[in-house]
């Protein structure tokens, strides 16, 4: 008996370790396909040239929510590029994400105007609510918690972002009505 | 309560939307005409440099070359500036107007809407309003369109090579002057980049003659600016005042009855202490105007329960996360000045340091390759000179 199970579990976990595999495999290929119709699709309407670099990397962003270095390579060969180039490009802008992110991506004003009137509170009230610190994002991947320079709201401070949607005149009672809100989107 | 001892002015936001109207009008008159009647309004760049604006497009029409670009300057990212916000919601076929004008002075075809990344909620409304726009063009035979760029969360862009870079599809780095824009500006063509508000101002400056505009304000800073009021403020907003008023004339309008200090400028700008409210003024330097401080419009008061070391500390933090990087003096210097104002409040260095840090500023001011790390030194200086107690203790 004992020899027959033992002889049996290598075969279970070899075939498992094989389902996943490919499962990961397809997956990736899948992405890989997306990347780069989505690629294509933003050259076609923006053009080659790399005044358009700006352009085609905020579309990927938009729709993968980060720019993974997969897709600067993509990216990099569709425009004529070297991957360095557009990897320069894309680490210098602070929207630019080239880590995963959550589905909503939170920032929260930290300059000069909204620390006086109390963002640090505001960014306690989140943590709280989101059960994540500051550079986090949520195990369902729906929330990240970020902090950015002037939003231009200091006379309705605290404000933040949530992806494109400005929040102003915010307060804690404030913060968790709107973190609700957005736990009930899809 | 509000004083109102400064005159409010009303032609930016006000109501009125004849832009049609003022094509055609300003379409019959000679570029040069044009060209002239800007120079003599007065008008200066607002975004806080102050570059006389019809010198530009002079220079500009003047440049050879088979293209030519205007750009709008929209990435306001100063801390406490939110005017141009306000103007591209609720007024922007003026700055359309402006910029179309200056396309057919310049000959310009094209023109940009550099916005930045914070305002992207803006997008929709503003390119609703400008297919309307470009209907009007093709009513008055115009051959003009304008796109909207987005920024993404670079305060730098706001430097004028620095958008052109970044609208190059390189990273936001600054250039080296001269070329100045106007010859060698986005994608090497001559190029005419102007502030938001800048623009809204040519409107008037067209629609009613450049004297409405130059009667306002005082000698060498004429016109009218708007200011954005925040901080500690029972009235913070968007106002329209006249150029030339006094620090002091300000704070009896806007501040709390406690103001200890306003920033001027933002965190770029000068901090003014109570004690000198009567001797600063607001406007561009100026032989007749005495001391007068630049501003984009930034316009921050504190009162006496803000600690100025704080203050300080959150702007060199900025100014360390927003540095390209490109330069030593910038990079290497905004770091040192941090670090430095942090380890003489730990006691970790002396005093005395300070003077170190203040001479450090004086370097950076002198080979910073650009006015983000050149104008460190005017917080920095004018905060640890007037408030030097706070930095210590």
């Amino acid at each position: 008996m004992f020899c027959i199970i033992k002889y049996h579990i290598p075969i279970l976990s070899e075939i498992q370790t094989i389902t996943v595999n490919q499962t990961q495999n397809n997956y990736k290929e899948a992405h890989m396909t997306i990347i780069q119709e989505r690629v294509k699709e933003l050259i076609a309407k923006y053009g080659k040239g790399r005044e358009n670099l700006l352009p085609v990397l905020q579309g990927v962003a938009e729709t993968e929510r980060y720019v993974s270095e997969y897709s600067m390579t993509v990216i990099a060969e569709a425009m004529g590029l070297s991957s360095a180039d557009v990897y320069g490009t894309a680490t210098f802008y602070s929207f630019m994400d080239t880590t995963p992110r959550g589905k909503y991506i939170i920032r929260v004003c930290k300059t000069i105007t909204c620390f006086m009137k109390g963002k640090n509170q505001i960014l306690l009230a989140l943590e709280e609510a989101l059960k994540i610190k500051l550079g986090e994002t949520t195990p369902d991947k729906k929330f990240t918690l970020l902090e950015t320079n002037c939003l231009g709201w200091c006379h309705k401070a605290p404000a933040m972002l949530i992806n494109d949607d400005i929040h102003v005149d915010l307060t804690i009672e404030k913060v968790h009505e709107i973190i609700a809100e957005y736990k009930q989107k899809s | 309560m509000v004083k109102n001892t400064l005159k409010r002015i009303d032609l930016i936001f006000k109501h009125e939307d004849d832009c049609k109207e003022i094509l055609q009008k300003t379409m019959q008159r000679s570029n040069e005409e044009l060209i002239n009647e800007l120079i003599g309004s007065g008008l200066k760049g607002r975004g806080g440099a102050g570059f006389p604006t019809g010198l530009k497009w002079k220079l500009t029409s003047e440049a050879e070359s088979d293209t030519k670009y205007i750009i709008c300057n929209a990435d306001e990212g100063e801390p406490g500036t939110f005017k141009d916000r306000e103007i591209l919601t609720r007024v922007s076929h003026k700055v359309f107007t402006g910029m179309a004008l200056c396309g057919r002075i310049i000959g310009a075809p094209v023109g940009y809407i550099y916005l930045r990344g914070e305002y992207k909620y803006l997008t929709g409304q503003l390119q609703e309003e400008l297919d309307k726009f470009h209907k009007i063009c093709d009513e008055v035979g115009l051959d003009f369109r304008i796109k909207i760029f987005m920024g993404y969360g670079a305060y730098i862009c706001g430097e004028e090579n620095s958008l052109f870079e970044s609208m190059e599809g390189k990273r936001g780095e600054p250039r080296n002057k001269p070329p100045y824009p106007t010859e060698h500006g986005y994608l090497g063509k001559p190029t005419v980049i102007n502030n938001v508000e800048t623009l809204a101002h040519t409107w008037t400056i067209f629609k009613y003659g450049a004297k409405k505009f130059r009667d306002l304000g005082v000698q060498d800073s004429r016109g009218s600016k708007l200011f954005s009021v925040s901080g500690d403020t029972p009235n913070p907003g968007i106002y329209e005042l006249e150029l030339g008023m006094t620090v002091e004339e300000f704070v009896e309008d806007f501040g709390d009855g406690d103001c200890k200090a306003v920033q001027v400028g933002g965190a770029s700008g000068f901090c003014v202490p109570r004690k000198k409210f009567r001797e600063i003024a607001i406007g561009y330097q100026g032989k007749l105007t005495g001391i007068s401080l630049p501003t984009g419009g930034s316009m921050m008061l504190f009162n006496s329960s803000r600690s100025m070391y704080n203050l300080l500390s959150n702007y060199l933090e900025f100014f360390t996360e927003e540095s390209c990087g490109q330069c030593t003096p910038c990079r290497v210097g905004t770091q040192q000045l941090l670090q430095g104002i942090r380890a003489v409040k730990r006691g970790e260095k002396q005093a005395a340091y300070l003077d170190k840090l203040l001479a450090l500023t004086e370097t950076m001011k002198s080979t910073a390759k650009c006015g983000l790390g050149q104008s460190v030194a005017n917080s920095f200086q004018s905060i640890v000179e007037n408030f030097r107690e706070e930095m210590i203790y």
